[in-house]
């Protein structure tokens, strides 16, 4: 130990370098790895739905949107005659028609209070208020959806509002996701109860709770449990335009997508079927910024790393070839090969560890700057003891090549003059 | 003398390739990460209209009822269609127009094709001016069309070709909605980035399909789609009378004002309405006004991408790792290279001489770095514009700036990681080196 921390004095501006240069690439490397991981872990997060064999499609009806709102019973009509092709067939679990569906990318909310709230402008978040996804539902909504009824039962058809565009709705009865229910009211059981919904206004009796669905929308990181408060409103939409979502019998996906645009422009021509995607594309293209930023970040901390090796190689070897005579002298006086790997070895493990001591202190700094200036959580020490073990590991494996160079130098050198 | 320099350096770098290498690497790599981002950045910061950005404003005020601001404190961007209107009556601009993004459904003239949906921006006929649309066939509508709510329309060129073929429609006609519109345009090639006249979420940096007569879109009652706050409205025997009538903001406004006098002017009358408004009674809240130039709605209303800033952090960080191994790396270099040194000096070398020389070494690292560099860059953009894909980063490429700022960044980074090693390299004795040889 005496003699590695000599040598190192005597090169004290090299190993300084190198330390800091391990501590940035550590402070980099353990904030990339924490933010790919919440971003992985975001992009993996169940929906709820049966994914698998579930598409979606936009309908729009041909006219005037303006016009064709205010004949809500006509297009009641026509959605009612959709839905009852589609529900008849053999291939089609169920259908539904709604006006958002879960990680769309963009939906309704709705504010939800246990308490009745003072009606009003004002921010009915601070006064209690929980904001949830607001689905309008049918009662075949949650057998087209695949989500698991776990409390409570499904909407009856009498329940179910018809709505014109901007039209109020005042749903008696309302379903709620799990995690939902659980804000609402901790620790109990949340059929039956009462809530408020539009601001603290008007209310309404939980009859359901399903076991988790989705929003349509992802939210930033910091808030990561909000995605899965949901509500359920007994509300059919009689409206323009709107998404229709299709559950298919196992295996069925790929030719009911084909023919299901076919069979409804059949029935009715007016109209523009677009957008037929399966939920799978869904998901992918609500993560895909996500996924991109991840592949980004795993490539530049490969390359970060693979630097910072090279770094230390070229150095160690610059140290090696610098004392090649000294190493001859301690071979000739008895020191093994193992003798100067180790030598090299635990002079890197200084070094490293002094980086990884530097890096771990600025991995916490920049992981504070990014949470403020980005908005993103806080790195926790579990990713600096990974980064930090990683680095070391890389320092050991990275002077390795030099070292066992080192142990190759024979003895004899020590005799010959440069 | 320098050119000797530079030939002893080509000679001393050839003489240790590996460890030139790993230092021209480390500087590329480095090099190559900053400029990805630099490009990354000034691709989102650009000016998407340079000939007029300085010409172009949108007035605000901020007439959203403070519990119904969903921007915090900021201005609303958009107006009343009360308020455009009034503005847009006093004629105080040198081409000004109203502008909301829209839809409809359009009925194809082949029979046998569905009727399909197509995004509308409803404008008045300065639009094409004020932003230079090129025009593949026919023209602009006229201000005579504007006042008489005219069913005509300028097409896009891809919907052009997509209803009539490449060929010039003007005069057919398109069934958009209920109505028959007659086609006086039809779009060259415009795709504007960012498309920076109105930011919508559900456009995705696209251009409309079509543009209609603003007064046209108001009276089929084609509702806004985007950027809209509303608060509360009664509703009388006619909604969208109501809405029209309402206090929520959704218009557009862009004025042309060409001189500063002309801004003054501008800014003048906007705060006079304001005032006068305010003493109308219509707000209860102490009234602001602006007139935001394209840099400044930009930054608001279409800022860098929080994915962008973290990679331009990210980069930086690299660029500082690179250099901190690459100074290494010099060091280590020189110091093999102190026996030679200490010949030079003892042969009469003046420290000067062997700091330019050092220099000259220096300087031809960082040169082939910072060329590494620009072809890393390229290779890394085209991976992130393949990962990423979409429309967000495909106009993302180098340019003949972001290139010369990397070379220049690679020379004078190296440089200065180069001063404590050549600094290093000047101490050496010469009695010294001689000595131990």
């Amino acid at each position: 130990m005496q003699p590695i921390l000599a040598a190192l004095a005597h090169n004290k501006v090299g190993a300084l370098l190198i330390a800091l240069q391990i501590a940035l690439s550590m402070a980099i490397l353990c904030n990339a790895l924490f933010i790919i991981h919440q971003q992985l872990s975001l992009g993996n997060r169940a929906s709820g739905i049966d994914e698998e064999n579930i598409f979606t499609f936009q309908n729009n009806w041909a006219g005037n949107a303006d016009e064709l709102n205010h004949q809500p019973q006509m297009l009641l009509t026509r959605l009612r005659a959709d839905l009852a092709v589609l529900r008849s067939r053999a291939d089609v679990i169920d259908a539904f028609a709604s006006r958002a569906f879960p990680l769309r990318g963009y939906g309704f909310g709705a504010i939800l209070s246990v308490k009745p709230m003072k009606s009003g402008p004002g921010d009915p978040l601070r006064s209690g208020g929980i904001v949830a996804a607001n689905y309008a539902a049918d009662e075949h909504a949650l057998n087209a959806l695949g989500v698991k009824l776990i409390a409570g039962r499904n909407f009856e058809p009498n329940e179910i509002q018809v709505a014109a565009e901007s039209q109020d709705i005042e749903p008696a009865v309302i379903i709620v996701s799990r995690a939902l229910a659980e804000l609402l009211f901790p620790h109990q059981s949340a059929v039956g109860k009462t809530v408020y919904l539009g601001g603290g206004t008007r209310p309404t009796t939980v009859i359901g709770v399903v076991d988790r669905l989705q929003a349509p929308w992802h939210f930033s990181p910091t808030q990561p449990d909000t995605v899965n408060n949901s509500v359920l409103l007994p509300v059919q939409w009689a409206v323009q335009g709107y998404p229709m979502l299709v559950r298919a019998r196992p295996g069925q996906l790929a030719q009911l997508m084909k023919s299901v645009p076919a069979q409804l422009h059949a029935l009715d021509p007016a109209r523009e079927i677009d957008s037929v995607v399966p939920f799978t594309d869904t998901r992918t293209a609500l993560y895909y910024n996500d996924r991109a930023l991840s592949i980004t970040l795993v490539t530049v901390c490969a390359i970060l790393l693979t630097v910072t090796a090279f770094g230390i190689i070229g150095l160690t070897s610059f140290w090696v070839s610098q004392r090649q005579r000294h190493i001859g002298i301690r071979r000739a006086l008895g020191a093994t090969r193992r003798h100067i790997v180790q030598y090299f070895q635990t002079e890197n493990l200084l070094i490293t560890a002094g980086g990884v001591a530097l890096g771990a202190g600025a991995a916490l700094g920049l992981s504070l700057w990014i949470a403020t200036s980005f908005e993103l959580q806080r790195l926790t020490a579990g990713y600096v003891i990974i980064g930090g073990a990683l680095m070391l590991l890389l320092g050991q494996g990275a002077a390795l090549w030099p070292a066992l160079r080192a142990a190759s130098i024979a003895p004899a050198l020590a005799t010959r003059s440069r | 003398m320098f050119s000797y320099y530079f030939g002893l350096a080509l000679h001393s770098l050839r003489r240790n390739v590996a460890l030139t290498s790993l230092i021209v690497i480390a500087i590329g790599v480095g090099i190559a990460a900053s400029t990805c981002a630099l490009s990354m950045f000034r691709a989102y910061t650009a000016d998407p209209i340079p000939q007029k950005s300085s010409q172009l404003f949108v007035p605000h005020i901020d007439s959203l009822s403070p519990e119904y601001r969903e921007r915090g404190d900021k201005l609303p961007l958009h107006l009343t269609y009360q308020d455009a209107r009034a503005l847009l009556a006093q004629h105080l601009a040198k081409r000004q127009a109203p502008m909301y993004f829209t839809g409809s459904t359009l009925a194809p003239p082949n029979p046998r094709l569905h009727p399909f949906q197509v995004l509308v921006r409803a404008t008045g006929a300065d639009f094409f001016a004020l932003f230079d649309v090129p025009f593949q066939y026919g023209a602009a509508w006229s201000a005579t069309d504007d006042e008489a709510r005219a069913e005509v329309v300028v097409l896009g060129s891809q919907l052009n070709e997509r209803l009539f073929g490449r060929v010039n429609s003007i005069g057919r006609t398109v069934h958009l909605g209920t109505r028959d519109f007659r086609v006086v345009g039809v779009l060259d090639a415009w795709a504007p980035s960012p498309r920076f006249y109105e930011a919508s979420n559900a456009m995705q940096g696209r251009v409309e399909d079509l543009f209609i007569p603003f007064g046209s879109a108001i009276d089929q009652h084609l509702p806004p789609w985007d950027n809209m706050a509303c608060p509360p409205f009664s509703s009388g025997p006619s909604q969208w009378d109501a809405f029209l009538a309402s206090e929520c903001v959704w218009v557009r406004l862009w004025v042309q004002l060409p001189t500063a006098g002309d801004v003054q002017r501008y800014r003048r009358a906007l705060d006079g309405y304001a005032d006068e408004q305010t003493r109308s009674g219509r707000y209860h809240w102490p009234i602001r006004t602006a007139l935001l130039n394209v840099g400044a709605l930009l930054a608001d209303e279409q800022p860098v991408p929080t994915e962008v800033r973290l990679y331009g952090l990210i980069s930086l960080g690299f660029l500082l790792v690179c250099l901190l191994n690459a100074m290494a790396l010099m060091l280590a270099r020189f110091m093999t290279q102190s026996a030679e040194v200490g010949v030079r000096r003892a042969l009469g070398a003046r420290r000067i001489d062997v700091f330019l020389q050092c220099l000259a070494e220096t300087a031809v690292i960082g040169l082939v770095g910072g060329l590494l560099g620009i072809g890393l860059c390229a290779l890394g953009l085209a991976g992130i514009r393949s990962i990423v894909g979409g429309a967000t980063v495909a106009f993302v490429y180098a340019d003949r700036v972001d290139l010369s700022i990397a070379v220049l960044a690679a020379l004078v980074s190296t440089l200065f990681a180069g001063l404590y090693p050549t600094w290093r390299a000047m101490q050496v004795q010469p009695a010294w080196q001689l000595k131990i040889n």
